[in-house]
């Protein structure tokens, strides 16, 4: 940042809150160059902050006093929104009482009818993959749509134009590949967090649990084996075309099978996929297996988000 | 129940469905697969329009095999089909008319994530449109912020992309945060996330006067959320350097499109949920009106100060954001009407802007000052009467959209009356003059002789360019020319679209 700070007079908060709200070229450049750039070009842009050569003592007092004027105005609306919203939280019905409006019909027939309709015992899983399923089917686009957005902005291939920088490339060829407290831990913990993360999205509807939680155990213990054992073992058997070909798949049989359920709901037809015998493994109509899509889509995400943010590819 | 009543349902998960799939095919196949979905969804929301026209009819569609209050729940009438058949109409003829300069700005192992990115967004929209739930607006604006980010920072993934987008995010996720803080405070309020239901319960809330803080928080949060998500004037400063750095389809589709589905969720949320009464008991229409004043000629005055040609495009945007919260603000069916009219105009001229200067920069150098384009209309004449067309509509020349929804936002300003009347109007009319002073000013500036010769190195827009051009501006030329029966179906889709005025 020292860089930054020297062309005006300001320090880095004060350049980042201005090329927040004002926008700043020099800055935009010297994030563009990033740390192992050469030093800054001259800006030919218009909108580039006009340096004066001799600061003048009245204009840096009244620069002073206009900056500490806005942080004044700033600190107010942030205390009397901060004020508002706490006065509006102590003035909402009172939680748990027996006439808060959101005791209403919409959550007795959850919790009394639940489980016979949607033959998840666990009812929260009953609640978001059946009941409000088109709700949770957005939400696992949401990550998607992350993944998507990670892949444009960091994924590197060669003859890009870009590199790698030399912290990270040289991070990449002194991994961890001999430390045995490291390896041996992980050779123990990553079967069992994997196992554990399986448990957890399979038994999605029978205890708490179900794809979000199960698949980020899932990644986790994918990680954990990356960081102990590098790249290499690991793309023996994931790589960017196992992470596509899982999202694609999970994604896919997600959104067809909702189609499905969403169009014979909406017709009044009956679905194949009824609610068999609660606390089955094989019960609660789709709601497993799409805690299994759920869960893969979660677990390779977050491998792949921790690979793309290391070194610009899965 | 008819099949054409599942159009809404498809044009939500082909785009959904199909994301997944473009993201693994090579990018040559993505894009055509794009394509072919966003036609498709084009057709189906021409088709619904067809049928729910006619008798101005609208229906609600559980999603699932348990009805509303307890499962999700679409709806659809004569106005959400007219905003899909808009939305999906823009969002292809941007993917086309940008197509050219989206294989050269984004790199071909991106171009399939970047189809996903569109298509994910393509759904997202078509859910705003169509939910009737609280809960499902606050799941698909997290998809449309997030698929904002990649549309903006997809051309440079680093500097002034990557800088514009990191400011795009701040402000959206704080938006983000506003109005799911508001849908919470909703459903403490009234235990419901339908839109329905939740306005049953808000009406004697208001009437009996408990609960009166709360109640205003709720109406003020989700809509303060929204007016920072569709860039009203005081929220607006991460506009100029997002479309500017953007590539043209990115551009085109902020600017087009994404933003106008916020604004067609502020619509339902007061129409629907609020209830247009509540809301003008709360004084936040007031509000709306004197930042949209505020909007129409700051927006206008940045543009005229601007030497990018890009960055005054996207300046204009803030103004022209501002006509349809004045609309809006004015709280009056015409002036909801009007804003809706304005609403579609504007998304036609502006991605007309968006994909008719990208041409126009090539032939000169590709630089995007304003005395760098000098002539380029005479070095690429489809793109400068493209341009020239949407400026004249953005100015408010008779037989353009632009003209038909000032008069009719004059219209409503005079029935309103008191110092509304008077205040918007003085408005309209300095903003038009700003208008014309910065529009005018760069269309002259193309068509005048002289400038740098054409570089024959670089290649023509192509014809699919030409083709897109080409469309948006018969639909321009149409929305002007066929702005009497658009305002008729708008009041219509109006009239079973919430609560009437």
């Amino acid at each position: 940042m020292a860089r930054i700070r020297d062309d005006t007079g300001l320090n880095a908060r004060q350049r980042f809150l201005r090329w927040l709200l004002e926008g700043d070229d020099a800055l935009d450049q010297a994030l563009a160059d990033g740390l192992d750039a050469p030093p800054p070009r001259p800006l030919p842009s218009p909108r580039a902050v006009p340096v004066p050569a001799a600061p003048d003592p009245g204009q840096r007092r009244r620069e002073r006093a206009s900056r500490w004027l806005y942080v004044c105005i700033a600190l107010l609306l942030c205390v009397g929104i901060m004020g508002i919203l706490l006065r509006t939280a102590a003035d909402l019905p009172a939680f748990g009482r027996a006439d808060n409006p959101t005791n209403n019909e919409v959550p007795a027939r959850y919790i009394e009818k639940g489980l016979q309709e949607t033959g998840a015992v666990n009812i929260v899983a009953g609640m978001i993959l059946d009941y409000r399923a088109f709700d949770t089917l957005g939400e696992s686009n949401v990550l998607f749509v992350a993944a998507c957005t990670v892949v444009i902005l960091l994924r590197l291939q060669q003859g890009d134009g870009h590199r790698l920088p030399r912290s990270v490339a040289e991070e990449l060829t002194w991994e961890p590949r001999h430390d045995v407290i490291l390896q041996t831990m992980a050779s123990l913990l990553v079967p069992l967090a994997l196992m554990f993360g399986l448990y957890v999205v399979l038994n999605g509807h029978l205890s708490p649990g179900g794809g979000f939680s199960g698949g980020t155990v899932m990644g986790a213990a994918l990680i954990l084996y990356l960081a102990a054992f590098g790249f290499e073992k690991a793309e023996r058997f994931f790589t960017f075309r196992t992470f596509r070909a899982v999202s694609v798949c999970a994604l896919g049989f997600y959104a067809l099978a909702k189609a499905y359920s969403f169009f014979t709901g909406a017709n009044g037809l009956p679905s194949v996929f009824t609610p068999g015998t609660p606390g089955a493994l094989f019960s609660a109509g789709l709601i497993p297996y799409l805690n299994i899509a759920v869960g893969l889509v979660v677990a390779c995400t977050m491998y792949a988000f921790f690979t793309l943010f290391r070194k610009g590819d899965v | 129940m008819p099949l054409w009543q599942s159009i809404p349902l498809a044009s939500i998960l082909l785009p959904l469905a199909g994301a997944a799939l473009a993201s693994v095919l090579p990018a040559r196949a993505a894009r055509r697969w794009t394509v072919l979905l966003l036609c498709l969804v084009t057709g189906g929301s021409c088709l619904l329009l067809v049928r729910t026209l006619p008798g101005s009819t609208a229906f609600n569609y559980p999603m699932g095999h348990f009805g509303a209050p307890w499962g999700n729940e679409l709806r659809a009438g004569p106005l959400e089909a007219m905003m899909a058949l808009l939305f999906s109409g823009i969002s292809l003829l941007s993917l086309l008319g940008g197509m050219r300069r989206l294989q050269e700005d984004i790199t071909s192992h991106r171009q399939s994530a970047f189809c996903a990115i569109l298509l994910l967004m393509q759904a997202a929209l078509m859910a705003q449109v169509y939910t009737n739930d609280l809960f499902t607006v606050y799941v698909f604006v997290e998809i449309m912020t997030i698929a904002g980010c990649a549309l903006i920072a997809s051309r440079s993934t680093r500097g002034r992309g990557l800088a514009s987008a990191a400011r795009y995010m701040v402000m959206n996720l704080i938006a983000s945060a506003l109005l799911l803080l508001g849908i919470i405070l909703t459903y403490d309020l009234t235990g419901h996330l339908l839109m329905e239901p939740v306005q049953k319960a808000i009406l004697p809330l208001q009437q009996s006067g408990a609960y009166a803080l709360p109640l205003t928080a709720v109406i003020a949060l989700p809509v303060l959320a929204l007016a920072i998500k569709a860039a009203l004037f005081p929220f607006h400063t991460w506009v100029p350097d997002a479309y500017a750095s953007a590539t043209p389809t990115g551009a085109a589709m902020l600017s087009g499109v994404v933003c106008k589905g916020y604004l067609v969720v502020l619509l339902k949320v007061i129409f629907r949920v609020i209830t247009p009464a509540v809301v003008l008991d709360a004084g936040i229409s007031d509000v709306l009106f004197c930042f949209g004043a505020a909007g129409m000629v700051m927006g206008s005055v940045h543009a005229l100060r601007q030497t990018e040609v890009k960055r005054m495009i996207a300046w204009s945007s803030v103004a022209q954001i501002g006509y349809i919260f004045l609309g809006l603000g004015l709280h009056t069916e015409a002036g909801a009407a009007a804003a809706l009219l304005h609403l579609m105009g504007h998304a036609a001229a502006k991605s007309l802007l968006f994909l008719s200067v990208d041409p126009l920069m090539a032939a000169s150098g590709r630089q995007g000052r304003l005395e760098g384009l000098r002539g380029a209309g005479l070095r690429a004449p489809v793109a400068g009467a493209a341009f020239t067309l949407g400026a004249l509509s953005l100015v408010g020349i008779p037989f353009l959209p632009g003209f038909v929804s000032k008069v009719s936002l004059a219209r409503a300003a005079l029935a309103y009356g008191g110092l509304h009347t008077w205040g918007a109007l003085a408005v309209l009319a300095l903003s038009t003059l700003l208008n014309v002073l910065y529009m005018l000013r760069t269309v002259l500036l193309i068509w005048s002789p002289g400038g740098s010769p054409r570089d024959p190195a670089v290649p023509s827009p192509g014809p699919l360019c030409h083709l897109s051009l080409g469309l948006l501006s018969a639909a321009c030329l149409g929305l002007g020319c066929l702005a009497g029966p658009v305002l008729e179906a708008i009041r219509a889709g109006l009239a079973v679209f919430g609560i009437p005025l």
